[in-house]
């Protein structure tokens, strides 16, 4: 248990985070002006565009993960492997349903077979299907390694998935940055997008180390000291 | 190269063995076509407007079992681990079966094209591109589903996992064949048949190139 820190910064972050969320809440919802064509309906812009940036953000994290873990060999590495890749289905998640909430009274439908919609439900899939391979792999070598790998496959995939769907069908906005929107809604989006930047990463560290923990628990007998391992192999702790 | 051809003789000897199992499949996938058209209901135009999609539904569903039943030979009295000590890469070993499968594949897809046929009233005369189109569709399911199938035939509940890790990968393999081949049956007056055969194509060399590259790990001990 000894290794597994327990710095306060996890916390402090997920606090940041949640308290700039709330400040940018309140002004995208009550201060930043109505948009004219679109109405109150837009507001979710302030969730749903920083959204977008983090769930990128978390799963390019979990293959940076997977790729430092093919080559350390560092169980840190798996430990947040694990994490990010929740956090990116999470918040990938959450995406697809900003989306719909907003699609229904624009578009007048839930769905639409958009590049960007439907590459983020294939993430959805792709990278849930990685969590369950983990729930049913018991040894936490090949759980490491196999999600690692197949990590670094589903994402070297998402390129290849938003251009056959962009051939395939569009209708989506362009994508939406301070370029693209009014002045009058900046701030809201940058509170909202260190908002939750500052939680996703708070929580991907508390993860980490309660899969560092797990991992503990997992191996027998009880983990030697890092000094007396084998070099090279692989030392279990450390979120 | 030799180790290569010496994995591929053995995976095909082995399905050239397993002869029962390969006629199973393409009756579940006939299977499967005939029971897509019950969706769509006796409506012969909008059968044949689908014929296309529903092909690789079919071949897509039916191959996560020749997939799946691959690797759990080699699982079975851990064939594998006497393979992977024997003086051949475990490249080697990836791409004799990925190749093996791949033959498998479009064996199953060229023999499931006249029960579509028959099926949706949905031929076409361009036979050569259509094989092509299914060389090329096959590959894409072959690389990724040997990698994958490696990892789920030494998981639990592995008649799960391989689809659920497979299909969203393959939604490119998906869209572009049934697209291509929708084009064969129905027509392609615009010439959007290369830009499709393209893209399968830039899937295939992506995923044959990263299967080769991470199966090592994905077997090692």
């Amino acid at each position: 248990m000894a290794r597994v820190a327990h710095n306060r910064t996890p916390h402090a972050l997920v606090a940041a985070g949640v308290a700039l969320l709330l400040a940018g809440s309140y002004w995208g919802l009550l201060k930043a002006p109505r948009e004219i064509f679109m109405g109150d309906v837009q507001r979710i812009m302030y969730v749903h565009v920083p959204t977008a940036w983090n769930a990128m953000l978390a799963l390019s994290f979990a293959f940076v993960c997977a790729v430092c873990f093919l080559f350390t060999n560092a169980w840190k590495w798996d430990n947040r492997l694990e994490a990010a890749m929740e956090m990116g289905v999470v918040l990938s998640l959450l995406l697809c349903t900003q989306g719909a909430i907003w699609a229904k009274p624009t578009w007048g439908v839930w769905w639409d077979w958009d590049p960007r919609l439907t590459t983020t439900a294939v993430m959805v899939f792709a990278f849930g299907g990685i969590l369950a391979l983990r729930a049913f792999v018991d040894d936490p070598v090949k759980r490491a390694v196999w999600s690692a790998v197949a990590c670094i496959v589903a994402f070297a995939d998402v390129p290849i998935v938003y251009f056959s769907v962009k051939w395939w069908n569009s209708l989506h906005q362009a994508q939406s940055s301070p370029q693209t929107v009014s002045r009058a809604f900046h701030w809201p989006l940058r509170i909202n997008a260190f908002g939750i930047l500052f939680l996703w990463t708070g929580l991907v560290a508390l993860r980490a180390r309660v899969a560092a923990l797990r991992l503990q628990s997992e191996i027998h007998p009880p983990v030697p000291e890092q000094k007396s391992a084998p070099a090279g192999a692989p030392v279990p702790g450390g979120a | 190269m030799s180790g290569l051809l010496v994995a591929l003789r053995k995976d095909l000897l082995l399905q050239w063995r397993g002869k029962a199992q390969i006629v199973a499949i393409f009756a579940f996938g006939a299977t499967a076509l005939l029971l897509f058209s019950f969706a769509i209901g006796p409506d012969s135009l909008a059968l044949r407007q689908h014929a296309a999609g529903f092909l690789w539904l079919g071949l897509l569903l039916a191959s996560t079992l020749s997939l799946a039943e691959s690797f759990e030979r080699e699982v079975e009295e851990q064939a594998l681990e006497g393979l992977l000590l024997l003086p051949a890469s475990a490249r080697a070993l990836y791409y004799g079966k990925a190749l093996a499968n791949w033959a498998q594949l479009a064996l199953l897809g060229a023999a499931l094209v006249p029960v579509m046929v028959v099926l949706y009233d949905a031929g076409t005369l361009r036979l050569l591109s259509l094989l092509g189109v299914i060389l090329l569709g096959t590959a894409g399911l072959s690389a990724p589903g040997t990698l994958y199938a490696a990892m789920t035939a030494q998981a639990r509940a592995r008649q799960t996992l391989l689809p659920l890790l497979l299909f969203p990968l393959v939604v490119p393999v998906l869209l572009a064949a049934v697209k291509a081949t929708s084009l064969l049956i129905l027509g392609d007056p615009m010439g959007q048949l290369a830009p499709w055969a393209t893209l399968l194509a830039a899937f295939d060399v992506i995923h044959w190139a990263l299967g080769g590259l991470f199966f090592g790990r994905v077997v090692e001990d």
